[in-house]
This record gives C-alpha cells, structure tokens and sequence, in this order.
C-alpha cells in the first residue's frame, strides 16, 4: 500500500493525542508490555483489522489516563487500551 | 422422495446480524441487540425453503477467529468444526457479513474456507450500506471468493428471499462440494495474509464512498466526551430509576385497584370459609400483589431495551472501562452487570464474552448484587409504605431518589466486593486487554423492542402464575393450617403452622428487627425474590381475618417500625434470594463451589447490613 506518510517519524498508537490521524507501519507486540503473550497480542489486533497499511484516527479517549482510546480503523470504530495501542506502531 | 433435513449454521464477527437473520428465517424471537457479544448460546430453528426443503439453522455467537479466545467463541468453533458432541458438522455454513464493514468478515471467510465446508456469503445490512452508497459489486465478489454471495436485509419483510431462492439452489448439488477440512489455528503470519487478501479483494470489489456515519460521529462527540459522556451516563440511569418509581405509578394504581375490586368480590360471592380465603388470601393478596409490579418491570426493560438496540451499551462499557479497572473489573464486564439490572440470570450468561477467567469469574460473583428487577416490587412496597412522597429541591421524587440510592448501594457494594477479590484473591492480576468493537449507532426498531417487552412480560407473568403462585399455595396452607381450637380468642394464625416456623426462626431475626412474619416471608423468598411481597401479603391478610381489606402496605406502615423496614431493604440489597440465579452460577463456573461462594457471602452481607441499619435506626430513634 501507499504510505503518504513517509516524512512522518514513527511512534506508538498508544501514545497519540486524540484528533491524530496515520497509517499503520508495523506491529510490536513486544513493546506493549500487554498481559498477553506477544502472539497473541499481535493475532487478535490483526483479527481486529489493525494490519500494515489501514488507516487510523484516534477519535476519542477515556477520563482517567486518557484511557482507553476508540480508534477508526478503516470502516470501523474499535475500542482499546493504551497499553495494548503501544505495539500498533503508526506513522 | 423426503429428502433428508439440511444443515445450515450462522457464523460471522459479532454484531452483524445472524440472530436477525435466524429469526427472519425461523419466526424466533431471539434477542437481537446493537453491540457485540450478544449471542452467546448456541440455538437451533427450523424452517421450509419455497421448494419445500425442510432445513434446521443454527444462530452461534459472533466470532473474529475460529481460535476460540472465550467461552462464546469456543461454541461456534466447535460448532463449525464438529467438535461438539453428538452434533452433526453443518452441510452449509452462512457467513453473515455487515455490508458497510466487510473487512473483517472476508478475513473470517477466508479463514473458514479452510473447514472444507460449503459457504455462502450473506452481505447483511444491504439496506445501510445502500443508504451510505457503498456499492458492492456481488458477481466479482462471488468470482473472486470462490462461492456464492447474496445481499440481505434481515429486519426487512421479504428481505431474505434472495437468500431462501439460493438455498434451494445450493441444496440440489450440496453433497459433492464438501471438502477435507484442513483448517488449524493460524499463525500471525497466515493471519497478516489473509487480512491482507481480504482487503484487496475489497479494494477490488467494493466502492466506499468517503462518507462515513455522520450521525453516529455527531452522538458519539457528546456521549463519548470524557467528563460530558460520564455525565450523560449518570443522567440516564438517574431518569431511569426515577422513571420506574414515578411513571409507572398510574398503571400500577389501576392494576392495584382491579385487584381490590376483584378481591370485593370474591368476599361478596363465596361463602365464607376455606375457598373465600384461599382465594383472597392467597390468590388475590399473594399473587395479586406482585402482578402490581408488572409496569415497573416492563418500564425498567423498556430503558434496557432502548439502550441495547440504539448501540450505547459498548459505548458504555468504553466510559466505564478505567472507572471499573479501578475495582478490579474488565470493561467487557459493563454490559453483563448493566443487564443485571433487569435480571441477574441472563447478565450471568452474557459473561462468556469475557475471555479472561477471573475477570469474567469475578463479574458472575458479582452480578446477582446488581439490583434486579425482582427486587422492584420488595423496594417499591416498602418505600411506598414508609418513604414520604414529597419533592426534595422541588423536581425530585424523594421515593425515587431513595429507590436511587437502593441501586446505588448495590452497584457500590459490587464494586467494593469485586476490588476485594482482587485484593486477596487474585494478587498477580495482571489486567487482561479491553478490546471492543463500537458499532454505529442504530434507530432502535419498534417492532423488536414491542417483541422484547411483550417477551419478558410474559416471562413475569408465568413466573407469577407457576412459582410464585405455587409457592402462595403453600404458604397460604402453612398459614391457615393447623386451625384454632373452637373458642380461641387469638388470631387464628398464631395456631399455624407458619407461626410456628417463623416463631422459631425469630430470635435468629431478632437482632436485625425481623418479626416472625418477615421470617416466614423469607423463606418461600429463596424461589424468587417478589415471593416476599406476595407470602407477606398473604401472612398479613390471613392475619388481619376478614376487616383486612386494606393494602398490604397500610398494613406494614402500621405494623412495621422505620428500623425494621430500612433493614427489610438493607437486606435485600444483599440477600441472595434467587434459586435460578444460584443454579446459573452453578452452571456458568461449573463448581458447586463457586455457587457456595456466592451464597454465603452474599448472606453474611445482608446479615451485616441489616444488622448494622438496624441498628443504628434504633440508635436515631426509629425503632
Ligand atoms: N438496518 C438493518 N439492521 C439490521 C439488519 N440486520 C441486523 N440489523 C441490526 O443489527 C444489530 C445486530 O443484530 P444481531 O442480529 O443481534 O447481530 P448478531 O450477529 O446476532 O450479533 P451477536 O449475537 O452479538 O454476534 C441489531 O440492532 C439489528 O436490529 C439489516 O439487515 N438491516
Ligand atoms: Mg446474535
């Protein structure tokens, strides 16, 4: 897929303001320091349609800790952690 | 020739419409509702297609993967890969797609092709994605998938015809298609691929105009604002809980007066005597008096109803998630505890969504402390009888503000129980994912919510006419039987039976303010909590003999002091006084001893609060 935001440096999905928009680069299960095990972490995230290439807006956040976010993946809304958003590695 | 009867199954993600499709198809009545996970049972229908094959369909709950992550999922894996016993592999699996988001449903079907099973692609929701402008070309979809695909509107008259003319057409040269199943879990690898194939398929496939849900993003700026969205949740259980004490008074008033008139008569007709009093007594001061509480019960599902259908309930959980990690609890674990609130036993089925052990362990021990709508008539009756009906800041009904603070207590001693359990229980918790689709939001559709109310009316009243009615035939034999000796002056029935029970499990009650007639209420109150109210009013009528016309309320404002009736509603915040919730939970955690858990803790809670009310009540000067 096109990525129009080369230029853009990459950072976690976990750490984005409410209003961003990006593409996804990558998935680091690692880094999300989640309760599950990376593979499982990685699978359900693609199983939630979180792949290479699908855009991503953060749309809304949580009161406490800005937590959780609800996030627009392509045509869909879908609700996670912040800790879970980190291995979603976007640009 | 009968052919033999063909096997159709409903998969697809969560939320997409199976359960609509599967009682368009049948004439079910299986609830429907706007979020994911609602579903979570496995149910089987039957109908005829236009050429007259007899065909059985399967609804299974919603699903991402065939991995099986929790206890719903499980079944519809089993299901689709014949792994439940004695259960025949489906001939023809339907794959129920939403129309306006098939990203996720194309990776499940590529997923599911591997089963070897025959597929056919239902593109559900036609109608919104005709209204959006989302165009699907259906023949290349077909080509490009490799089996049939057919458009669906299944909440619309007619809207599966294209579906039932398939059928028959596929069921003709069904049996040499089925292939070998060669489906295993899939690496993330094969996952990233097949969501990767899913989507070029689409890009190929489908026209999406840059248009998407305005008026869910429009809600949404409100109802999902951080501090605004909190607030509207509060808001609308606050209208909620007003709403049951104050609108449902005028209809509760009729039934109330019918009941009087119908008892008038019965004392005017029939002779006095056995049957006179079996039928007021029993009958029409028992049964009656909780049939009362029949507006309140449709008010309190009809809020629930709404809420489901319109799409709040995973917004909701969205607000709620942190605020509930606080005390231990999963986001998921909103919508089972908010259904609660009608009744504990299907909140405690609607936990299998949750994939976690503990978390869904701990909302099932913590469900049946959500106030329930059986305990409606026991708050109403005493709140009524007790709590002045005046306005407090001038807008306020301060007996719904006190039925307010009842569900209150109940939803904070649940949260206080479950971060308890966390406490010691489960140390090493470490917090499972919150992952949750937030569909768009949805007009909610008169006829299901017509169909929803008219359903758990009648699940009401049959339970008022079969349990509760059974259990005011014995208590109205207990209460009446042994019969005063000729010539006593004592009310007849202190020589009962039921005075003899409650007698001797007083001086246990005694110290929370409990009288002997509570004690005897209190037990037929194990089968279902409203028997309270109606073994009350019984007790109380055969008591009062023939003079007792009055409501069963007058009778406990003069009968009761303040300190009994507030521990009477302590007691009920905690008491686990349901055998079908016990039975549930039994079921649900597969442990007699979880069951045993929730029982005993829930009794020495009520002990506790009743006897600290009690107490202090009688301290201030309300004894
Ligand atoms: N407009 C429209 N709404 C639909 C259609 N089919 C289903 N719905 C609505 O979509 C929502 C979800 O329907 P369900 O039948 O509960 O979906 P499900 O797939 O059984 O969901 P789970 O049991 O949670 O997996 C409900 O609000 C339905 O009224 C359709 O064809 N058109
Ligand atoms: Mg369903």
């Amino acid at each position: 897929m096109t990525d129009t935001n080369d230029t853009r440096p990459h950072m976690p999905l976990g750490l984005a303001k409410r209003g961003y928009t990006g593409v996804i680069q990558h998935l680091s299960a690692r880094e999300a320091g989640s309760a599950l095990s990376d593979i499982e972490l990685e699978s359900r995230l693609i199983e939630l349609g979180f792949v290479e290439g699908a855009r991503v807006e953060v749309l809304h956040e949580g009161l406490v800790g800005r937590d959780p976010i609800a996030v627009r993946v392509d045509s869909i809304t879908i609700a996670v952690r912040r800790r879970e958003a980190m291995a979603i590695i976007v640009a | 020739m009968e052919l033999p009867l063909l096997h159709l199954a409903l998969v697809g993600t969560p939320n997409s419409g199976k359960t609509s499709l599967f009682n368009a198809l049948t004439g079910s009545r299986q609830k429907v509702a706007n979020y994911p996970g609602v579903t979570v049972e496995r149910k089987e229908g039957f109908f005829v297609t236009p050429q007259g094959r007899q065909v059985s369909v399967v609804d299974l709950p919603g699903t991402y993967s065939l991995r099986g992550r929790s206890p719903d999922e499980e079944i519809t894996r089993d299901f689709v890969l014949g792994k439940a016993s004695g259960e025949t592999v489906p001939d023809l699996v339907l794959c129920v797609a939403d129309s306006t988001n098939l990203r996720l449903t194309i990776r499940l079907l590529l997923e599911l092709k591997r089963t070897g099973r025959p597929m056919v692609l239902v593109l559900n929701m036609f109608d919104i994605a005709a209204r959006r402008g989302i165009t699907v070309d259906v023949e290349r979809l077909a080509k490009e998938l490799g089996l049939p695909v057919v458009t669906s509107i299944a909440v619309r008259k007619g809207g599966t015809a294209d579906l039932l003319k398939l059928t028959d057409e596929i069921s003709a040269k069904l049996a040499a298609e089925a292939e070998a199943n060669s489906w295993r879990a899939l690496s993330v690898a094969e996952l990233r691929a097949t969501q990767r194939e899913a989507d070029r398929i689409i890009a190929d496939c489908v026209s999406l105009p840059a248009r998407p849900d305005t008026w869910t993003a429009r809600i949404d700026a409100v109802v999902l604002h951080p501090v605004g969205g909190l607030l509207v949740l509060t808001l609308i259980l606050f209208v909620m809980f007003q709403a049951v004490f104050a609108w449902a008074q005028p209809a509760m008033d009729v039934l109330k007066s019918g009941f009087d008139a119908l008892g008038e008569l019965v004392q005017a007709t029939l002779p006095d005597g056995l049957l006179q009093s079996f039928l007021q007594n029993g009958v029409i001061s028992g049964v009656g008096s909780v049939i009362v509480f029949l507006p309140q019960i449709i008010l309190i599902f009809l809020f629930i109803l709404l809420l489901e259908d319109f799409g709040y309930m995973a917004r909701a959980a969205f607000l709620m998630d942190r605020i509930m990690g606080g005390a231990g609890l999963h986001g998921r674990a909103f919508i089972p505890l908010l259904s609660s609130f009608a009744c504990a036993i299907p909140g405690i089925m609607a936990t299998r969504v949750i994939d976690n052990k503990r978390d869904r362990l701990t909302t099932i021990l913590i469900a049946p402390l959500m106030t329930c709508s059986a305990r409606i008539p026991v708050y109403t009756l005493i709140i009524s009888a007790f709590i002045p009906a005046k306005d407090v800041w001038g807008f306020i009904n301060l007996q719904g503000l006190v039925m307010f603070g009842l569900y209150a207590a109940g939803i904070a001693s649940a949260l206080a129980v479950s971060f308890l359990i966390k406490f010691f229980m489960l140390r090493d918790y470490a917090p499972a994912p919150f992952m949750l689709e937030l569909p768009d939001y949805k007009m909610p559709r008169l006829k299901s919510i017509v169909i929803g109310i008219y359903t758990r009316a009648k699940m009401f009243l049959v339970r008022a006419g079969t349990t509760i009615f059974s259990m005011m035939v014995l208590i109205w034999f207990l209460a009446s039987f042994p019969q005063p000796p000729v010539g006593a002056t004592e009310p007849a029935i202190d020589f009962s039976l039921a005075a003899m029970i409650g007698k001797a499990l007083e001086p246990l009650l005694a110290p929370v303010g409990f009288n002997w007639q509570i004690a005897v209420a209190l037990i037929p109150g194990m089968a279902a909590r409203e028997v309270a109210v109606a073994a009350l009013g019984t007790v109380y009528a055969i008591e009062g003999g023939k003079e007792a016309a009055e409501q069963i309320g007058q009778v406990l404002a003069t009968k009761w002091s303040l300190a009994t009736a507030l521990s009477m509603l302590a007691w009920y915040i905690f008491a686990p006084q349901c055998a079908s919730t016990l039975a549930v939970i039994r079921r649900e955690t597969g442990s007699w001893t979880w069951m045993a858990v929730t029982f005993a803790y829930m009794l020495v809670l009520a002990y506790a609060a009743s006897l600290l009310t009690y107490n202090v009540a009688v301290a201030l000067g309300a004894g």
